[in-house]
């Protein structure tokens, strides 16, 4: 049994500590916004928010956040209108959409750590989340969208 | 000319452009459409033949079955093609809708499960949603529209001549208004007009077609993480497999010890599978499946199995030596499949030939999304939830392995994370199916990415020998190509070793240079994997070496590549496929030729069209280089222009122009993003993607070893350019065209950027 912090509630999981959070997230706390895409910390899809920096939920166990104040797509804005969701819809982002959520928790950390990034920042701190449909051209400009304004 | 287009030329940049377009996502009133001429001056669109009568099950155009109004006016859509990301969710939904004038914000888009003789062929493949679906879009939404007038002229008494219809609303000539809420029972209970009926809107009229300003469907869901694919559906009792399966095709285990499996915490189970070797269609591979209570307790259970596995017929396939031996099959004579002129003559005259042979590696779709799928079998019948991009083969798949009636089977389709060819075989399904019969629950089968990357339906290998006589002018006079790579069909007949029609259509026989003698023959390779479709499919071998050849052609004539280009074009002329020895059974993917005809002016349109967009011929500094392609396939016309530049040994693309003619573009945004995308995946096998075998099992597992193009090195200012047309030219396939020329371009630039040539894919990233 764990006790996580997810979203802000406390929520008891029956979930071992070795457990990856990727899986207690997905198939216990059944919240399945966040993705698994690779599992080796390769890809970004199931990319969460530990005490607000973005991190890997395929490479954190249970018993490492523990305490932790974790947050999944799903909190990322109680209405969905995080600005850089915002930016994602104005731009139209998504193909397939499988790895967006992944994308835009890893965008809402890096812009809440760098509010007003260069290009080359934007492109080395989305460089760990994959897309495969190749929408990087649009996420680039949508994290730039709610960086700015413009 | 359409806005679209202007914006392209206005803002130059792609990004600039979709920043643009979005920030005006408002959807116009429109204008009110008078039903005006209804039954007396009908002004029916001309209709076309296509492929679509030759697919399973054709195209369904019965309104009644695609579309439902609620009393509060909410107008409901059924897609019945699947959205693996290419907009088919979107675009026909919004061809209806706007045909109806349906206000797009008060349309609910519903996925139709897989039953094709309901809603007509659903196997979203081959670039064909709208290809084959926009004209039945149309005729429904514009049957519905004179439905709504026909209820509403009832309701008042008056003739339906003289009512509009316009933005969920249907008007009198004095100013009575019904909304289709009010209207719905009534004006679905109407009789269904004929085509020839129906008033439907000119093409100026048009809200939604043609405008590409609304959003994707599903926008809102993913991005708040409530969009549902493959493995988030749960039921209750659902257990969770993952799958040890052969490491070799056709292999099976000799035997296996899961005493440590059943140990792990959450594992309740272990079964092996029935095993299948080539040809098997997409019947599972077999191997030790590992039942749980989560994915984890699943994943660990098989980490624990220790399995003696037997290698079986294909575990001497080693690709080093395989492609050594393509390469040679390359370069002697094959089954010749098109003869023009008289080849051997033309070589044996010619001043001098030129010939090289290019290959490519197989590769793996690893769309983000690995497969899973969920199936509860019960005493009731099968139900299954899954991302299949072809539903109904699906279910009669899964209903030839578990021994039933496909009525017994329903299969609903959730999005899929990726599709890119892998996810129309449905292994993965029947895997889940099979399991939850052995265990007695609903069982949802996870893929690891390893999973994916080693048991997939692999995009063939290839080696592709060109050669060329040469007058004393420098002029072509003959030109031979030898494919060789094995066949897609060793996955549903015995090998021959031979290519089939389908596979030479795409970029071989085709081969649209203006050329008086041709030859075009086939040398045999032997499966030993699971070959499949991959995005483009043969293409990307025929436009890799037709394009890269094309390059070092003009290098070796000492011409300028666009002038190569243009000249083997050739004046602008529709091909005889008679006159120009293609085969009997020539594949135009599957289109009739007299409606969907090989038109090279629109292949020198598009060249011209990305080369100009680029500044083709402009300066460049040392290091840097622009290269071009241009490539017919899924009967649309794409150019490449890529402009290469090294750095710290590297290959980057800072620019890349992408023109595409795909007839007419019904939502020039989402054609787009295909061409984005296409850049990326371009680039991506023109770079990284190799999948090598040793001992019949493939070497690589994950991104550590098989990566992709990720944000910090992809090709940068993608600029769309899209022909435009009006709807009577036949819209083409989108999906697939725009990546076949990326990998030419970029090697091409390439060259000119370091005066390095490279012949196989992938090249690699350095230098």
């Amino acid at each position: 049994m764990a006790l996580l912090n997810i979203n802000g509630s406390d929520v008891e999981l029956q979930a071992e500590d070795a457990m990856p959070l990727l899986w207690a997230v997905r198939d216990i706390a059944g919240m399945t916004g966040t993705k698994y895409g690779c599992g080796v910390g390769l890809c970004g899809a199931c990319t969460v928010h530990i005490d607000g920096v973005a991190e890997r939920s395929c490479q954190l166990t249970v018993g490492e956040v523990t305490g932790k104040a974790i947050t999944t797509i799903e909190g990322l804005d109680p209405d969905g209108e995080h600005r850089v969701q915002q930016a994602w819809r104005e731009l139209n982002v998504p193909q397939c959409g499988f790895c967006q959520s992944g994308q835009i928790m890893q965008a809402a950390s890096f812009l809440a750590e760098k509010p007003d990034p260069s290009d080359d920042e934007i492109l080395d701190a989305m460089s760990g989340n994959v897309c495969r449909c190749g929408c990087y051209q649009r996420i680039v400009a949508a994290v730039r969208l709610a960086s700015t304004g413009s | 000319m359409l806005k679209y287009l202007e914006e392209t030329q206005v803002t130059g940049t792609g990004s600039l452009l979709v920043q643009k377009l979005s920030r005006r996502m408002f959807l116009g009133t429109g204008t009110a459409f008078a039903i005006g001429a209804f039954a007396t001056q009908a002004q029916a669109f001309p209709t076309w033949a296509t492929g679509a009568t030759a697919m399973p099950n054709g195209v369904r155009e019965d309104p009644l079955i695609f579309v439902s109004i609620d009393e509060d006016g909410t107008v409901t859509l059924v897609a019945h093609r699947s959205e693996m990301g290419t907009g088919a969710r979107t675009s026909l939904p919004m061809i209806m809708a706007d045909e109806m004038e349906a206000d797009w914000e008060r349309v609910k888009i519903i996925q139709a499960e897989g039953d094709e003789p309901k809603y007509g062929n659903q196997d979203t493949d081959g670039s064909r949603s709208l290809r084959h679906h926009i004209q039945a879009a149309r005729k429904i939404g514009g049957a519905v529209r004179h439905m709504l007038a026909a209820a509403a002229a009832d309701r008042w008494g008056v003739d339906a001549a003289t009512v509009t219809v316009a933005n969920h609303e249907v008007k009198s000539a004095s100013g009575d208004v019904l909304g289709f809420g009010d209207l719905a029972e009534a004006a679905m209970a109407m009789p269904v007009p004929a085509h020839d009926e129906v008033a439907y809107k000119s093409e100026d009229a048009f809200r939604y077609i043609g405008k590409g300003q609304v959003q994707i469907t599903d926008l809102r869901d993913i991005t708040t993480g409530d969009a549902i694919y493959g493995a988030d559906v749960s039921v209750e009792g659902m257990k969770i497999a993952v799958i040890a399966r052969p490491p070799v095709v056709g292999g099976r285990a000799l035997s296996f010890d899961a005493t440590d499996a059943l140990n792990v915490p959450g594992v309740i189970s272990v079964h092996e599978l029935p095993y299948s070797n080539i040809p098997a269609k997409f019947a599972p591979l077999g191997g030790i499946a590992v039942v749980a209570e989560n994915t984890y307790a699943a994943i660990q259970g098989r980490e624990s199995l220790i399995i003696e596995w037997e290698a079986g017929p294909h575990g001497g396939y080693n690709s080093e030596p395989f492609m050594e031996e393509m390469k040679a099959a390359a370069g002697q004579p094959g089954v010749v499949l098109r003869e023009q002129g008289d080849p051997d003559a033309a070589f044996a005259d010619a001043a001098r030939t030129f010939g090289q042979t290019y290959t490519q590696a197989h590769m793996a779709h690893i769309a983000m999304e690995p497969p899973a799928a969920l199936a509860s079998v019960t005493d009731q019948g099968i139900e299954i939830w899954a991302p299949v991009q072809s539903p109904y083969t699906t279910r009669t798949d899964v209903a030839e392995a578990m021994g039933v009636d496909p009525a017994n089977v329903k299969v609903n389709v959730t999005l899929l994370g990726g599709g890119f060819g892998r996810k129309s075989k449905a292994d993965f399904v029947t895997e889940a199916a099979l399991l939850s019969r052995e265990v007695g629950a609903p069982v949802r089968v996870q893929w690891t990415r390893e999973d994916d990357v080693r048991h997939s339906f692999y995009h063939t290998a290839s080696a592709e020998r060109i050669e060329v006589a040469l007058d004393e002018d420098g002029k072509v006079t003959g030109w031979k190509h030898n494919s060789v790579a094995p066949s897609i069909l060793s996955t549903f007949a015995p090998d021959s070793g031979q290519q089939f029609f389908i596979e030479s259509g795409m970029g071989h026989v085709d081969m649209p240079f203006d050329i008086p003698n041709v030859r075009c023959h086939n040398g045999k390779a032997m499966a030993h994997t699971r070959i499949g479709w991959f995005r483009a499919v043969s293409n990307v071998p025929r436009a890799w070496a037709i394009g890269s050849f094309v390059g070092e052609l003009a290098a070796e004539l000492g011409r300028d590549d666009r002038q190569m280009w243009l000249d083997l074009i050739g004046a602008p002329r529709s091909i005889d496929p008679v006159a120009e020895g293609y085969p009997e059974n020539f594949w135009n993917y599957g289109e009739p030729m007299d409606e969907f005809p090989i038109e090279t002016g629109r292949l020198a349109d598009v060249l011209n069209m990305a080369a100009d967009g680029i500044g083709y011929g402009k300066n460049l500094p040392e290091g840097e280089g622009i290269g071009l392609a241009v490539h017919r396939s899924f009967v649309s016309y794409v150019a490449c222009a890529a402009h290469v530049k090294v750095v710290d040994g590297n290959v980057t693309v800072p620019e890349m122009h992408l023109a595409i003619d795909c007839g007419y573009a019904a939502n020039p945004e989402r054609i787009e993003s295909q061409m984005q995308g296409a850049a990326v995946m371009g680039m991506t096998l023109a770079l990284h993607s190799g999948i090598t075998y040793r001992d019949g099992a493939v070497e690589q597992g994950n991104y550590y070893d098989y990566d992709v193009s990720r944000s910090d090195n992809y090709p940068r200012n993608v600029v769309t350019h899209i022909v435009p047309h009006p709807f009577s030219v036949h819209s083409t396939g989108v999906g697939e065209p725009g990546v076949p020329p990326v990998a030419p371009a970029i090697a091409n630039a390439l060259f000119h950027a370091t005066g390095k040539r490279k012949r196989d894919l992938p090249m690699g990233v350095e230098v």
